[in-house]
């Protein structure tokens, strides 16, 4: 397994010595994603947002990886990638309105290569490749970058996107963040393979197994397997080696399917801590720089909940516009009759009054 | 007797049958120590063991590929799809296989399979979990289609999937899961798969509905009442095969329909059944028959799903259109 820092944030191979900046810059999106996240449960807990899964414990898989691309890469996500969309640019008022149920979280800024989220497991990995050849065909020196777990690793699409990336020999890199779990089943019941990484050869692609709570060492594999890609020499699987330190989504309970020691054993090897201790070894982390970032987060996932939770209610046109470029008489038709019936929405229990079924 | 809900009625019918016959078998996505998203499995592992309630790898077409393969071989594989809208990847091995090994084996193999999964909104979940596309499997001759309303009927719906010897589709509307509590037996008990339930009887308009829209139709009858209206309530309870004669009966009396449905519009089940009524009660109806069904939309996401489904005023507003006709 490839890895830069300890469990402890010791080295344990050569110092990278990534720029000062980017390092600052990569403990930061790990504190803003971590405390987005809890403030996301904590609103799910109180009714203000619905279901969403979190991202607590992969923060360095995200970060690492998601800093070593160029803004005209791509990214496909899956959903549980929190930390890859902030660094991107993607507003976090974007993230809470989505899992607020509203639409309108998926609106990605239009200077932005990234896609929303995929929620059918493993779909975004053959599209990831589509796009990655699109840009083989176009001459483009970038590359598609694609996110799923360890359980999409199972379903039809992988093997089918990871062929096809092999076959046509494809800039793109498949980041596999093994947090151990697919909701209650352990990895060792998604696939017999010793690694997710080896499965890479059976495609005739490269794979990589890496720390995924070292950002160092994700970084550094990212960047490689990138310019690998830009150079036509054809895709990587990177299995990021983590954990998922919270429920798979607040609507589920781990104590049912996995033990304390477990738990305690992986949150000793907390990324955020690991980082922490390798940048005040380096004297870049100091008390006072701690506070000032978690004051920054903390004003801005406040400006993220209120834009968020004050955005104008929803429009029932909205539900048909967007279906086609432009809308059809059928649609119009039903969007007219919604709109009635929203204007003559009696009490129910006194529907005397009322004219006009359905056309 | 024990007051049970849907879940924990359909649970119910697992245990039973996986009593009764060791060739019945679970599997899917987190059904085992997890007890399936919902808990609908819940403690079936605990007792049937790993082998026959299976923690699989996560993806549906394999489930149900591994499902057919048993049943060719003489089991009885109850897959476990978590959400409908997760179902796409069965439809070539359910399409291409499952609905069709009898007959284009002229009988010499079939495959007795039940692949259940919860479908509908209105429960405030993420996109992609709040599908209704029975009817896009109802299409697919060879399969079964059934979907319970109520604890009771699916106990004794499942059952019956379980011992049918042809594929069952068995659909839960997952909003009905845990709000409605009635008196279900805890031995076992057949709900015939085909056979629809006149829920109330009525004179004067014919409200047609399976699975989700039934408390709606039920509220939206009550509310008629009140006022005069007596319509007759008729659960179809399976859409393949459909019990078109029951319909037919009901509506050869009160001379007017509305069916609601939760799926989208166009090519709705809804369409099948006012077809089937224009093709034979045509004289008999005193009114178009109406429908009312959620748009040709995806189900948006949940800021809007109060929109999309048909509500109770939505179908009593049809309801008086057709009475007024
Ligand atoms: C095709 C499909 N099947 C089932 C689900 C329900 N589901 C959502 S997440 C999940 C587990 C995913 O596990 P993994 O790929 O390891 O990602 P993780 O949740 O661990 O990040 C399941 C079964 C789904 N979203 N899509």
């Amino acid at each position: 397994m490839f890895q830069i820092l300890d469990i402890k944030g010791g080295l344990v191979s050569e110092d990278p010595d990534l720029d000062k900046e980017l390092l600052k810059e990569m403990y930061w999106w790990m504190v803003y994603a971590r405390m987005a996240d809890d403030k996301a449960l904590k609103l799910q807990r109180q009714g203000r947002m619905g279901t969403f899964p979190p991202t607590t414990g992969q923060e360095a898989a995200q970060v690492g990886s998601g800093l070593a691309l160029d803004k005209e890469d791509w990214v496909f996500p899956a959903f549980r990638e929190l930390g890859t969309y902030l660094l991107r640019g993607i507003p976090l008022e974007n993230m809470y309105l989505y899992f607020m149920g509203d639409v309108r979280g998926n609106i990605i800024p239009k200077n932005i290569n990234n896609l929303p989220m995929y929620v059918p497991v493993s779909t975004q990995i053959p599209q990831a490749v589509g796009a990655a050849y699109g840009m083989k065909l176009r001459n483009k020196k970038n590359a598609a970058v694609c996110y799923f777990g360890d359980g999409a690793t199972s379903k039809g699409d992988f093997s089918e996107g990871l062929n096809f990336a092999g076959v046509f020999n494809t800039p793109n890199i498949f980041i596999c963040q093994n947090n151990q779990w697919a909701i209650s089943v352990p990895r060792k019941k998604q696939t017999a393979s010793k690694t997710i990484a080896q499965k890479a050869i059976a495609y005739g692609i490269s794979g990589i197994l890496v720390d995924g709570n070292d950002v160092l060492a994700m970084h550094v594999a990212t960047k490689e397997a990138l310019e690998k890609a830009k150079k036509g020499e054809g895709p990587t699987l990177i299995e990021a080696f983590t954990y998922r330190l919270r429920m798979h989504t607040t609507a589920d309970d781990p104590t049912r399917y996995r033990s304390d020691e477990e738990l305690k054993e992986w949150e000793s090897r907390d990324p955020l801590i690991r980082f922490k201790n390798y940048l005040k070894n380096k004297g870049i982390w100091s008390e006072d720089w701690q506070k000032e970032l978690e004051t920054k987060a903390e004003e801005m996932i406040k400006k993220a909940i209120e834009k968020a939770e004050n955005i104008d209610p929803p429009n029932p046109e909205d539900m048909f516009i967007y279906m086609y470029s432009d809308i059809n008489p059928v649609l119009k038709e039903q969007l007219e009759y919604l709109k009635k019936m929203i204007s003559t929405k009696e009490i129910e229990e006194d529907s005397e009054k009322i004219e006009g079924g359905f056309p | 007797m024990t007051q049970m809900n849907m879940v924990e009625a359909i649970n119910s019918a697992l245990k039973a049958e996986m009593e009764k016959d060791e060739s019945v078998l679970i599997l899917g996505e987190d059904v085992g120590k997890d007890g399936g998203v919902f808990r609908v499995t819940d403690g079936l592992i605990q007792k049937f063991g790993e082998e026959r309630v299976i923690d699989s790898p996560l993806a549906e077409s394999g489930i149900v590929g591994f499902a057919i393969g048993l049943a060719l071989y003489g089991f009885k594989p109850i897959a476990e799809i978590q959400f409908m809208g997760f179902l796409w990847p069965c439809l070539d091995q359910l399409s291409s296989h499952a609905s069709r090994i009898r007959n284009r084996t002229w009988g010499r193999y079939s495959v007795p399979l039940v692949l259940r999964a919860p479908y509908g909104g209105g429960v405030r979940a993420l996109e992609h979990h709040a599908e209704s596309f029975e009817s896009i499997l109802a299409h697919i001759p060879g399969l079964k289609v059934a979907i319970p309303s109520n604890p009771y009927d699916a106990k004794g719906l499942l059952i019956a999937s379980i011992r049918d010897p042809d594929p069952v589709v068995f659909l839960e509307p997952k909003r009905l899961y845990r709000g409605i509590k009635e008196e279900v037996p805890e031995e076992d008990y057949v709900e015939e798969i085909g056979k629809a339930k006149v829920v109330v009887e009525g004179e004067d308009l014919t409200l047609v509905g399976w699975g989700s829209m039934i408390p709606k139709i039920l509220k939206a009858r009550d509310l008629m009442f009140e006022k005069g209206i007596r319509a007759e309530v008729i659960d179809i309870r399976s859409i393949s095969p459909y019990d078109y004669a029951t319909v037919h009966s009901s509506v050869e009396k009160t001379g007017r329909a509305v069916v609601i449905q939760e799926a989208p519009r166009t090519l709705g089940f809804a369409s099948e059944i006012i077809a089937r009524l224009n093709d034979n009660e045509m004289l008999n109806l005193k009114a178009p028959a109406f429908r009312v069904t959620g748009f040709d939309i995806p189900f948006p996401y949940y800021k809007m799903e109060h929109w999309a489904m048909p509500d109770v005023d939505r179908i009593i507003k049809a309801s008086r259109q057709v009475l007024k006709w």
